[in-house]
């Protein structure tokens, strides 16, 4: 069941124009930040918001089409696991996860069975006679994933389904989606038969996924590729692994945490737009003089005092001011201010003990180095978007 | 107002049990109201014992509760809870099983109980149709319709008894439609005193029922859709037991509304001992030819609407 989506919407100044398409089997993440037309797209895809314009086929089937077609939300196939878990309060556990076979006309008894399967699936058959409100929210959302996933949806929406979750409770639903994510992707599924009965469940194996997400984490472990949208358009797409490395925008290198100076590629290096060289490691499709990015983690900018003298091997030095300092997990993250060639500014990651020593506090000037070994050089994309249908 | 103060520090420490300490004739002498603040704390806390304000410290713990609140809230309780004192401790208690008896008293009583229960079932019928419609249909014309939801609200309902009339009556449109098709006459019948009630009812338990589906939202009906239920089904399994607390407090509200029901029934209605005459038009018309009966009659409708709340209460009110 592969999913081709092709849509216009216009919403008062703000317009999403987007074309893509998700292979049978394949994960497809949606990253940008809000605001860029994610919810939008979900509503698109779901059957909530007919678009201006466009076509949304899954399997070959045309489930909107403007003008003309506009399948109803409970007849497209299309399941949806949002950020939280909507689990119907007035019914069990179990009740919920057979709800979508009882809708589509299965048995009482069947649609029982088949619950329990899935709940079995999500390591969540000890709590199939409780009240959603007895549950945690990891708990909650397994039980989630099982009612979407019992639904047997064609195509599935996972709306940042782990945002809402405690950072206890992510890494195992994380898991889990991954679990019945790449299980349709290997067609294996070991309990594919006990579930069988679903008559849709046959062709489970062809599922795909659309997953909106703010976190690069999630688009790495479920997804095969990445769609990252801003303003409406899509303005950098590829395999998750190849684009989250060496992102080409700087609002990509932002979601994937990491520095982007952009410019000119040169010889051993780059001329950043501001005329200032960025020494690193070029790589093999650079061509010098054509339009490229240089990349760096946030770990590998040492900081010092303004004014530090310059000692050792770090060839690229630069002087800027701290614009942020926020907590990020165990270390603290330092954003400088935006500049010519890097307008995100630059972030580093520090230790809280070296923030206290440094005396750092938003305004202080301080004098960044990094390794040039630390650089890595990448072509640029034709900015600001290099998809012919993105454009407004 | 003076007055309230004055007698709440004698009604309420004897627990609302009518003693001589209240004037029967209820008019009191004249306190400063002002001067209640220090003796304040001892009765509006017992008043208010379902708050579980106790004392003075407990009040001093409790930062967002201004003192100066006690006052007029004190006085909107002594404003509810007195007059229905006043009535208890008019009541002539000899003579109140005999006056609740009498047959007049009776077919009062179980005309309202029936015509309050099938105007409650009509509310329920229409009104959860209407909420559903009003609440999740998109359109211009959804505003007006919800405004004009709300008249009977804010009419007065001897105004809507009235229209009533001019609607249904012999020289209404549609009443003279029913009369030349169908030979129906509906003013002055039980039926009217249906219609009357869910006229003026109805509102209560749509705004309720509006209300808490614009707070819960779509999104479990979205979800249902999502897993292949069609709309039919979503609103059998989704909507309606999710609006069952709503549903129940918004009966309950319209069947005490209904039970209450006076201007839009004796205007349509009339006041036909048996067949239109329910408990409030009972007391109306005993208040002309005795007293004492009417005052037993209206506590019986207090005894009524309390075990009404007091039996639909946990579903109802605690949220």
């Amino acid at each position: 069941m592969s999913l081709h989506v092709d849509v216009a919407v216009r919403r008062g100044r703000f317009t999403l124009d987007v074309a893509f398409e998700v292979p049978a089997g394949g994960v497809l993440a949606v990253l940008g930040p809000n605001g860029s037309g994610k919810s939008t797209l979900l509503q698109c895809l779901a059957g909530l918001l007919v678009p201006g314009r466009g076509t949304v086929t899954l399997g070959g089937r045309t489930l909107t089409s403007v003008p003309g077609v506009q399948v109803p939300v409970h007849d497209r196939g299309i399941g949806l696991l949002a950020q939280d878990p909507l689990l119907l309060p007035h019914l069990t556990v179990v009740e919920n996860v057979a709800f979508g076979p009882r809708s589509q006309g299965v048995s009482r008894v069947r649609a029982r069975a088949q619950a329990r399967a899935w709940l079995k699936e999500v390591d969540a058959a000890g709590f199939a006679r409780r009240r959603p409100a007895q549950l945690s929210g990891g708990q909650a959302q397994r039980v989630a994933v099982a009612r979407a996933l019992a639904g047997g949806p064609r195509a599935l929406l996972l709306d940042e389904p782990l945002s809402a979750l405690d950072v206890d409770a992510s890494p195992a639903v994380r898991g889990l989606l991954r679990r019945v994510l790449r299980r349709s992707h290997s067609r294996d599924g070991h309990s594919g038969d006990e579930l069988s009965g679903t008559g849709r469940e046959v062709t489970g194996g062809d599922r795909c996924a659309v997953l909106v997400t703010h976190d690069p984490l999630d688009a790495l472990a479920l997804a095969d590729d990445v769609v990252v949208l801003d303003a409406g358009r899509i303005v950098e797409r590829g395999p998750v692994k190849e684009v989250l490395a060496a992102p080409r925008t700087p609002f990509t290198a932002r979601i994937a945490g990491l520095n982007l100076v952009s410019g000119l590629a040169a010889d051993g290096g780059l001329r950043a737009t501001d005329g200032r060289f960025v020494a690193g490691v070029p790589s093999g499709d650079c061509v010098a003089g054509e339009p490229a990015v240089a990349v760096f983690a946030p770990g590998a900018v040492a900081v010092h005092p303004a004014d530090a003298p310059h000692t050792g091997s770090p060839r690229n030095v630069v002087d800027a001011r701290v614009s942020s300092l926020e907590p990020h997990g165990a270390v603290i993250s330092l954003r400088t201010a935006g500049e010519a060639g890097a307008e995100a500014g630059i972030a580093a990651d520090l230790t809280p003990a070296s923030v206290a020593e440094l005396g750092l506090e938003p305004g202080s000037p301080v004098r960044l180095e990094v390794k040039a070994a630390a650089v890595a050089v990448h072509p640029a994309v034709e900015s600001p978007s290099p998809f012919p249908a993105a454009e407004p | 107002m003076a007055r309230r103060d004055g007698r709440r520090r004698d009604a309420v420490p004897t627990d609302a049990v009518p003693t001589d300490a209240v004037p029967t004739d209820a008019v009191p002498t004249d306190d400063v109201p002002t001067d209640a603040v220090p003796t304040e704390d001892v009765p509006t806390d017992t008043v208010t014992s379902g708050g579980g304000l106790r004392s003075r410290r407990t009040r001093n713990r409790n930062p967002g509760l201004p003192w100066v609140l006690w006052i007029p809230a004190g006085l909107a309780l002594a404003l509810v809870v007195l007059p229905v004192v006043g009535l208890l401790v008019r009541t002539d208690y000899a003579r109140l099983p005999e006056l609740l008896t009498s047959s007049a008293a009776l077919s009062a009583l179980r005309l309202s109980l029936v015509t309050a229960s099938l105007s409650t079932i009509a509310c329920v019928v229409l009104g959860v149709p209407l909420a559903v419609v009003l609440a999740r249909a998109r359109g211009r014309g959804v505003r007006l319709v919800r405004a004009v939801v709300l008249l009977p609200l804010v009419l007065p309902p001897v105004v809507g008894g009235l229209a009533l009339l001019y609607l249904l009556g012999r020289n209404g449109f549609l009443g003279y439609l029913l009369d030349v098709v169908a030979g129906v006459s509906v003013p002055f019948t039980t039926t009217a005193v249906v219609i009357a009630q869910t006229f003026v009812a109805m509102p209560f338990l749509v705004v309720s029922l509006e209300g808490a589906l614009r707070g819960s939202g779509q999104r479990y009906e979205l979800v249902a859709a999502t897993l292949g239920a069609r709309p039919w089904t979503v609103f059998r399994r989704v909507t309606v037991p999710l609006l069952l607390p709503a549903l129940g407090s918004g009966a309950v509200l319209s069947f005490a509304r209904a039970l209450g029901e006076f201007g839009a029934t004796i205007t349509f209605a009339g006041s036909l001992e048996g067949v239109t005459r329910t408990l409030p038009l009972e007391v109306y018309a005993q208040a002309q030819a005795d007293v004492d009966s009417a005052v037993a009659l209206a506590l019986l409708l207090i005894v009524v609407a309390v075990v009404v709340i007091a039996v639909a209460r946990p579903k109802a009110f605690d949220r």
